[in-house]
């Protein structure tokens, strides 16, 4: 029975949501990848457009309420993600029009793009924070648990609860759905194919008639529905605030780049991997250790490996050892 | 003469927009602004020193901002005797037990050869080390923190005069750097930002949690001043006199004695505070000029040579016997030292240090955009941009402010649009500073005074 106990108090406070964490970051990272492998550049402003994207989710979810529109058990932003995906969408083809396709039709240096797009950060940030403003910002409606702590205990008579919050089966769900079917579209379809090519070698897709413009449209607008939806799900199992979200942008590089920057595959790994290795480390233990071990060998302290003040940190370590051991990260990077 | 002429012309317009907040806000605003101004040049001229003159990207510039902060408060604060007999002997053994493991390790390192094994075997020295530190150090820190945690509960510092502290912060930035640039400066250009962004936060996330060391987010105040104290200033009879001198046109017009005092009071109130932000303006101008001094020398010199060649083109540099990745280093660990000035001179002209206060966008970000607006590569360039971008980012909300109003001058004043965009004023400051980067980055992007190379 303890070691059912054990089991459970694991999956409670380090499986089920790391699991949702990870989803969360492996979406960034992706998008990260995305760009990295076919307009090869840092984007640095990741974070602020997903907290634009999760803004107008927000914005879209205030209206539907407004309408008196709701999902019933589901929450209301579910109905406005799409909404928020074609606004989304129109502002990195817009920004991609206006910044980015100068620097990519002179064939600038890389690092001149990551610049730019500390640029587009800058401005970003400014006008979600025009629009919304700064603040902590709950939009969740609808049912929150899928199980409840004590629901849990009364049932299985355990005295470990299990909580599992229905933001957390949402994105899991969700990012499931959308990964795999960014992985059909890149691996079956056409211009996933071409897209593939032109991330490999720009010059031979050039030359086997691809269209580059079409091919950077379409990962804008891959990029953008990414964006929305990864951040959206971050809003609605956390919250919404445009700081934390500019400071997710760390982590989630580091899932990138752990996974190997270029590869979606290893971008989805990767969000996972630091998601589990940030609250394995930094998660105490002691409780586990009372139910798997006998009385008398208790431990005195909280064995917590790392306090989680670091648990950004824990990410970002794990970034650099894979840096200096395996540059192009676990998983072989610059392919798509 | 007529070739630096806009250099002349871009300074005296900078001069001229300080002059004129002093004049239409108030000699204190501007004062502040320009000593802030300063302390940005030198950050600049630190990051710029890596970008301008061997194109390497360092986006920890917060980290070693934090660290020459840090530096200050183990200079000048006095050192906490109880603190010290309580914990001092387990910190200090750990501080050991530091050193051994990194020498056990370069020792592994260099006896063996690249092998799983060896990496098993330094892996399990670094594991068991911490755990073995971690035991040591615990009850030490949890004694130390436990020392009238109000007002210390930290080791202290030394105790010495401030100033010491700036040259301190170069060196521990420095340090830092060293151990970055070897393992970080092999990546390539963007990996490297983002290695270097990352770094800079486990930095401050170990500033932040370290209350034994910095006393983290509970903030050290009252630290030590280079400039006298504005309440002491306002008792002494030499300052006093010197303000009357200043203001007699003024006072001789008030006729009544007891009004003509209070009057004066006013003045020597407002003229202390001026005087101790021009002590610190002066100090800090020194600090400016020698740097300037320097980094001229050196662009000129044999060794800038040399730097540019393995920044335009590092293979035919190599091919030239140029060592270029200890050159980098090089330029890696001199360009974060003097940002670490900066931040001792920093956390000097505030008087206290808060962790907390150290995010990218203000101290990583913003130095950038400052580089790449005045002109990567020019000095003088780098220092007009810390000069403009400060004096933007400051001046940008009463910028904002008036924009608003100018733009609803229609609206009334209760209209929702209105109060929200006057509430969103502080924002623009980051809207301003996106749309100047991305302007200069587009049309003038080898910035204001671009990069100008003179063969003599």
């Amino acid at each position: 029975m303890d070691f059912v106990n054990a089991i459970i108090l694991l999956l409670n406070y380090i499986f089920v949501p790391a699991l949702a964490y990870g989803s969360q970051l492996a979406l960034g990272a992706i998008f990260v990848t995305l760009i990295y492998g076919i307009l090869r550049f840092a984007n640095f402003a990741t974070g602020d457009m997903m907290s634009f994207g999760t803004m107008f989710t927000i914005l879209f979810t205030w209206y539907f309420k407004s309408l008196g529109v709701s999902l019933g058990v589901l929450p209301t932003a579910l109905l406005a993600i799409p909404f928020a995906i074609i606004f989304m969408i129109g502002y990195m083809l817009l920004i991609d029009k206006f910044v980015f396709k100068y620097y990519r039709v002179n064939k600038s240096p890389p690092v001149q793009l990551a610049m730019v797009s500390i640029g587009v950060m800058f401005v970003t940030q400014a006008v979600v924070r025009i629009i919304i403003g700064p603040s902590d910002r709950r939009f969740f409606d609808g049912e929150k648990f899928l199980i409840k702590a004590g629901e849990f205990k009364e049932i299985t008579g355990l005295n470990e609860g299990l909580a599992i919050k229905s933001t957390q089966v949402l994105t899991i769900i969700v990012t499931l759905i959308l990964v795999s079917s960014l992985f059909w579209f890149l691996n079956k379809t056409k211009t996933g194919k071409s897209m593939r090519a032109y991330s490999d070698n720009e010059d031979l897709a050039l030359l086997s008639g691809i269209d580059p413009k079409k091919i950077v449209m379409i990962t804008w607008i891959i990029a953008g529905i990414l964006a929305t939806i990864g951040g959206a799900l971050y809003g609605l199992d956390k919250s919404f605030k445009p700081f934390t979200y500019f400071n997710n942008m760390l982590p989630i590089f580091a899932a990138a780049i752990v996974g190997g920057i270029g590869n979606p595959f290893g971008a989805f790994l990767g969000g996972y991997v630091i998601a589990f290795s940030e609250i394995l480390l930094t998660y105490a233990y002691r409780k586990f250790f009372m139910y798997v071990l006998p009385e008398s060998m208790e431990p005195g302290g909280l064995v917590q490996l790392l306090s989680t003040d670091y648990k950004f940190a824990v990410s970002f370590s794990i970034l650099v050892i894979v840096l200096l051991y395996r540059p192009s990260g676990i998983f072989k990077g610059k392919v798509l | 003469m007529r070739k630096n002429l806009n250099v002349i012309a871009a300074y005296s317009i900078m001069i001229g927009l300080i002059i004129l907040v002093g004049i239409f806000q108030s000699w204190n605003i501007a004062l502040s602004i320009f000593n802030l101004c300063l302390i940005s040049a030198v950050m600049t001229m630190g990051a710029n020193i890596q970008w301008g003159y061997a194109g390497l990207i360092n986006f920890g510039i917060m980290g070693y901002t934090a660290l020459g902060g840090l530096a200050a408060v183990l200079i000048s604060v006095n050192p906490v005797q109880e603190a010290w007999s309580v914990g001092g002997s387990n910190i200090l053994f750990s501080l050991f037990l530091i050193i051994g493991m990194v020498l056990a390790v370069r020792y592994v390192l260099k006896k063996y050869e690249k092998s799983k094994t060896r990496t098993y075997i330094i892996a399990s020295i670094i594991i068991l080390g911490i755990i073995i530190i971690r035991f040591v150090s615990e009850p030490g820190i949890e004694a130390i923190e436990e020392v009238d945690p109000a007002k210390t509960g930290f080791l202290g510092g030394l105790g010495l005069p401030i100033i010491f502290s700036w040259i301190v912060g170069a060196l521990f930035a420095g340090g830092l750097a060293f151990v970055i640039g070897k393992v970080a400066l092999g990546l390539r250009a963007d990996y490297l930002a983002i290695a270097t962004l990352l770094i800079s936060e486990i930095v401050i996330a170990i500033i932040k949690h370290e209350d034994w060391l910095t006393r983290g987010v509970k903030n050290v105040i009252g630290l030590k001043r280079p400039a006298p104290y504005e309440v002491n200033l306002q008792q002494t009879d030499w300052f006093i006199n010197l303000v009357e001198k200043f203001n007699s046109s003024k006072l001789n017009l008030i006729s009544d004695f007891a009004e003509r005092q209070a009057a004066l009071n006013q003045f020597v109130i407002e003229g202390s505070s001026v005087f101790v932000k021009l002590c610190y303006s002066g100090l800090f101008l020194v600090v400016v000029i020698i740097l300037l001094i320097l980094t001229q020398k050196a662009l000129y010199s044999p060794w800038g040579r040399m730097m540019r060649a393995i920044r335009d083109n590092e293979e035919a540099a190599n091919a030239m016997g140029k060592n270029v990745v200890k050159q980098h280093l090089l330029i890696f660990v001199l360009g974060s030292a003097i940002v670490g000035i900066a931040g001792a001179m920093l956390v000097t002209q505030d008087g206290l240090f808060t962790p907390g206060s150290y995010r990218p966008m203000r101290y990583t970000f913003l130095i950038w955009v400052m580089v790449i607006v005045g002109g990567s590569g020019n000095n003088f360039g780098a220092i007009l941009g810390g000069f403009a971008v400060w004096f933007l980012w400051i001046e940008a909300a009463p910028i904002g402010l008036y924009l608003v109003n100018l733009t609803t001058a229609g609206l009334d004043d209760t209209h929702a649009l209105k109060i929200h965009l006057i509430e969103s004023v502080p924002y623009f400051r980051f809207l301003m500073m996106g749309i100047g980067l991305l302007l200069i980055m587009r049309y003038r992007p080898k910035g204001i005074l671009p990069e100008k190379i003179e063969i003599k």
